[in-house]
This record gives C-alpha cells, sequence and structure tokens, in this order.
C-alpha cells in the first residue's frame, strides 16, 4: 500500500497546519495510507560533528520516516516570510549526504496555512526552493490556507470551503501519481 | 556544390570514439560569466550501416562533472537532470552533410525524457592513420538549445532582480574516432 508521510511544521499542539494535513486523509483516493510524522520536535540541531553514522536517534526517525514513505506531505505555518526553524533544521537532516540522501528524489507536495490572509505562500515557495536543492521531486503546486482560525476546518475536521477541498484533492492526485511514476523504471534514451 | 557531391566527403566504416581524446562539454551564462561542466563518459558512433552515414551518442547523466560536488549532485536531482529517472542523454542523427570540412548534423537530442530536433555545426577533419595503424577522424560539433524544453527549469534570482542562470545552453563536442577493423 502507498504511504504519505505527513510532516507539519509547526509544533504547536492545536496547529492548523497539523489539521490541514488531517484534512488530508479523506481526500487522498484509496488505498492511500497517510502518516502523521510526530517526532519533529526531537530532531537535534544539525551539527555536521555530530552527522556521522546514522546520526542522533530525532534526526535517524526523520530521516528513516522519509526513506520508508512513498511520498510526503509538508504543510508549512510562515514565519518571518520563511519556513519555521525547525522544519528547516530536520530538512538540513535529511539533505544529506548530497545525493544519497532521504529526500533524494521523493516525491513531495507542500500546502500551508496562516491566521493572515495569503495562507503561508512565501514560505510554501521557500519550502519548495529548499526541498528541490534537497534533490526532492517536489510538486509545482501550492495550498494557500488563510484565515485558518476562522473556521476553516468544520466539526469533524473537514476543510469546510469546497473549493480549497477540491484543490487539495488535486494536489494529492497529483503526489499519488508523481510517486507512480517514481516508482516505475528509469527511461533510457533512445 | 550540390548536397549529394557534399555528403560524399563522409568517411565509410565504422569509427568510434576515443574516449581519452574526445570530450563533450556545455556552457551556460552565470550571472556575468560562462559556467562550463563536462562529462566524463560517453560513446559516440559514426557509421554508414545501411548505407546512410548516422552519428549516434550516449552520454550517462551521472558522469557530470563540476568543480565543486554539491552542485554536482544538484545537476543530478529532479531539478536538472533527474538520474533515476532518465539516466542517460541521448542523440540521433537525421541528416549529415560535409562541404570542404564544414559540418552540419541534423538530429533528435534526448534529454530527461524529452527529445527534440536540433542542428550542430561544426567541422570534418581527416582520415589520417594514426600511432596504431588505424585512421582517425576528428569531429566538431556545436549546437545551442534552450534548457527549458527540456524541463531544465531552475533558477535563482540575482540581488538586482535578474536571473542567474541563461536559458540558453552551448553544447561543444569534440570527437576524435578510431576506424573499427572489419
Amino acid at each position: 500500500m502507498m504511504k504519505v508521510l505527513a510532516i507539519s511544521g509547526s509544533l504547536r499542539r492545536d496547529s492548523h497546519n497539523t489539521a490541514l494535513l488531517r484534512a488530508a486523509a479523506e481526500l487522498l483516493p484509496p488505498p492511500v495510507e497517510l502518516e502523521l510524522y510526530e517526532g519533529l520536535k526531537q530532531v537535534e540541531p544539525y551539527d555536521e560533528d555530530d552527522d556521522v553514522g546514522a546520526g542522533p536517534t530525532g534526526a535517524r526517525r526523520f530521516r528513516e520516516a522519509i526513506e520508508g514513505a512513498d511520498a510526503i506531505l509538508i504543510a508549512t505555518p510562515e514565519y518571518n516570510s520563511s519556513i519555521p526553524g525547525q522544519l528547516k533544521n530536520a530538512l538540513d537532516w535529511a539533505s544529506r549526504p548530497k545525493g544519497e540522501n532521504a529526500l533524494w528524489g521523493k516525491p513531495v507536495a507542500v500546502v500551508g496555512a496562516s491566521t493572515g490572509m495569503f495562507g503561508a505562500i512565501w514560505s510554501q515557495a521557500e519550502l519548495r526552493k529548499v526541498l528541490g536543492a534537497s534533490g526532492a521531486r517536489v510538486l509545482d503546486l501550492e495550498l494557500p490556507l488563510p484565515h485558518a482560525h476562522e473556521e476553516a476546518f468544520a466539526g469533524d475536521g473537514r476543510l469546510a470551503d469546497s473549493e480549497i477541498r477540491e484543490r487539495y484533492t488535486e494536489i494529492l492526485d497529483e503526489l499519488v501519481s508523481l510517486a507512480e511514476q517514481a516508482a516505475q523504471p528509469a527511461q533510457v534514451a533512445a | 556544390m550540390t548536397t549529394a557531391q557534399a555528403e560524399s566527403t563522409i568517411p565509410t566504416g565504422t569509427w568510434q570514439s576515443d574516449p581519452v581524446h574526445s570530450s563533450v562539454a556545455f556552457e551556460v551564462r552565470h550571472a556575468v560569466g560562462t559556467f562550463r561542466g563536462t562529462f566524463g563518459e560517453f560513446e559516440a558512433t559514426l557509421s554508414d550501416r545501411g548505407g546512410e552515414a548516422k552519428l549516434t551518442g550516449r552520454v550517462p547523466v551521472e558522469s557530470v562533472e563540476v568543480k565543486e560536488e554539491n552542485l554536482e549532485a544538484h545537476l543530478l536531482s529532479p531539478e536538472f537532470f533527474d538520474r533515476d529517472q532518465s539516466p542517460e542523454i541521448g542523440f540521433e542523427s537525421t541528416r549529415i552533410a560535409a562541404e570542404d570540412g564544414k559540418l552540419v548534423v541534423e538530429g533528435e537530442l534526448s534529454v530527461k525524457g524529452t527529445s527534440k530536433a536540433v542542428t550542430a555545426q561544426g567541422e570534418l577533419k581527416g582520415p589520417i592513420p594514426g600511432p596504431d595503424g588505424n585512421d582517425r577522424i576528428g569531429i566538431d560539433l556545436e549546437t545551442t538549445v534552450d534548457r527549458h524544453d527540456y524541463g531544465l527549469d531552475w533558477n535563482m534570482d540575482m540581488p538586482d532582480g535578474s536571473k542567474m542562470l541563461g536559458d540558453e545552453v552551448t553544447l561543444i563536442v569534440h570527437l576524435e574516432l578510431v576506424r573499427e577493423e572489419a
């Protein structure tokens, strides 16, 4: 069964971005499994001196979770026009060693929620840049969820706005399709 | 001089590239300079099997060489050549014309899963006898492609708002080919 690892860039218990990831579960085409990553806070600060062997526990678990997934879905808030430091720190672990890193060739989609009116569009763009430089196969699509604190989610956790649900479904379908393509054998030039 | 007469100057037989005395490179504008990279491995063959001269080439993208290993890895990633999905660059000529040493080669260049027609120009030299007794010819070719045609779209903004990388990439091939013994 295909597995999508969902990573929230927000550590807050009642995070809107974590809620946005949970809302993906009902929109993913079956039988795709959505697994929410719970260990972002435990990823150690990146230090090349510590990046030996499998690395320290928190970073190792993060790398292994990415390696074990067929695709990654990341929801990011926006801090000072960019992505949260702990998310960037964890991705730095997953970006090394270059060419053999956990993110290499991994299909990734980026979404984002904010309480403001733009829905974390700058941090989504920043995140796609970081992921691309890490060798991931990044969808060139975004899902801004603005005013996330104002009834963006229904009582059952589903997204309230039908247009946003539709857009999210398209992104998830593309992500699954990219993961299916990535699993195919490589093309050899004519 | 007619085309038919011109094409008669292309050597007959089968010729294989000598990897030590050949090179495959690309150049692209970077900021205000020119960035150059090469491929350490490649194979090129000129053959008249089937009665028509044909030049073919294969380049494993894994062999890309630039002066910075992190950049080398970035070039292999999906933002550039996408080694895992498209491990080879390929070329197959559709028409070769030579006149007074000037060479024009039309063909299909395949990069990252996309094939497009290109026309390369250059020179044909030889044949001359090599020190090992085998005849050698030289083929120098150059063409320019738009990297976006092949999905190599990465770029970055410079502080003045201009783009760091140019769109046009010049491909430069210098081949020394050795006649295959019949």
